[in-house]
């Protein structure tokens, strides 16, 4: 399952999406919006999230290839878009694997190659009305 | 002869474009410099996000002496902000 939506995800559709009879491990990963923001001191109250919905897609279907022939792992990952609250998840990642070694390993990945390649951007709303567009940082 | 591509333009180039998609003609044997170059002329508070403006033609990321080509889509990208 590799989706961007612009509705809640659900976490236990994705852990469906990947779990197999083969499985011992399932890792999840929320990113979740939170109030405090890296580039700026001002309290945040929500975020927007905007995609090129057609090579997200693809870029997240590449990142969940690679994924699964590193660490022999089955991927799911969903990307929300639009008005995101406090506590909402923005994107949430399945790794279903053997062990969960290499399901945790894959599930870090994910998210790390996610953040540096996936055409979505971000603008932080703050509580004092002002808002601006944050790119992540390199590291992850 | 000219050329038939659309442009989109994502989050803060969306804003300072003003426009999220557009239909374009350009001269023929024209590359995406040259496309950001007509694009910033009408909004010259946009020329100072050149460096940090990626290109994709057609979902793929190329650089700026690439040529366009009839039907073209080209997206204009600020540094992404995903997770």
């Amino acid at each position: 399952m590799i989706a961007v939506v612009d509705t809640p995800i659900d976490l236990e559709a994705l852990v469906e999406a990947v779990r197999t009879d083969a499985c011992g491990a399932v890792v999840t990963f929320l990113g979740v919006v939170r109030a405090t923001s890296a580039g700026d001191d001002r309290p945040v109250d929500g975020l927007t999230y905007e995609a090129y919905p057609a090579m997200a897609l693809a870029e997240m279907q590449a990142i969940a290839n690679e994924a699964s022939g590193a660490f022999s792992a089955v991927i799911a990952i969903v990307h929300r878009t639009g008005v995101l609250h406090l506590g909402e998840a923005s994107v949430r990642i399945a790794a279903a694997s053997a062990h969960r070694g290499v399901a945790f390993d894959a599930c870090e990945y994910v998210i790390d190659q996610l953040k540096l390649r996936v055409p979505v951007w971000k603008k932080e709303h703050y509580i004092d009305g002002a808002a601006a567009w944050r790119a992540n940082t390199i590291a992850p | 002869m000219n050329l038939s591509i659309s442009v989109l333009a994502f989050a803060r180039l969306r804003e300072l474009f003003g426009f999220s998609a557009r239909e374009l003609d350009v001269p023929s044997g024209s590359n995406l410099e040259m496309l950001w170059e007509r694009l910033v002329a009408d909004r010259p508070d946009a020329a100072l996000l050149r460096a940090s403006t990626r290109f994709a033609r057609n979902g793929v990321l190329v650089d700026g002496l690439t040529s366009l080509a009839d039907g073209d889509e080209i997206a204009l990208m600020p540094p992404v902000g995903g997770g």
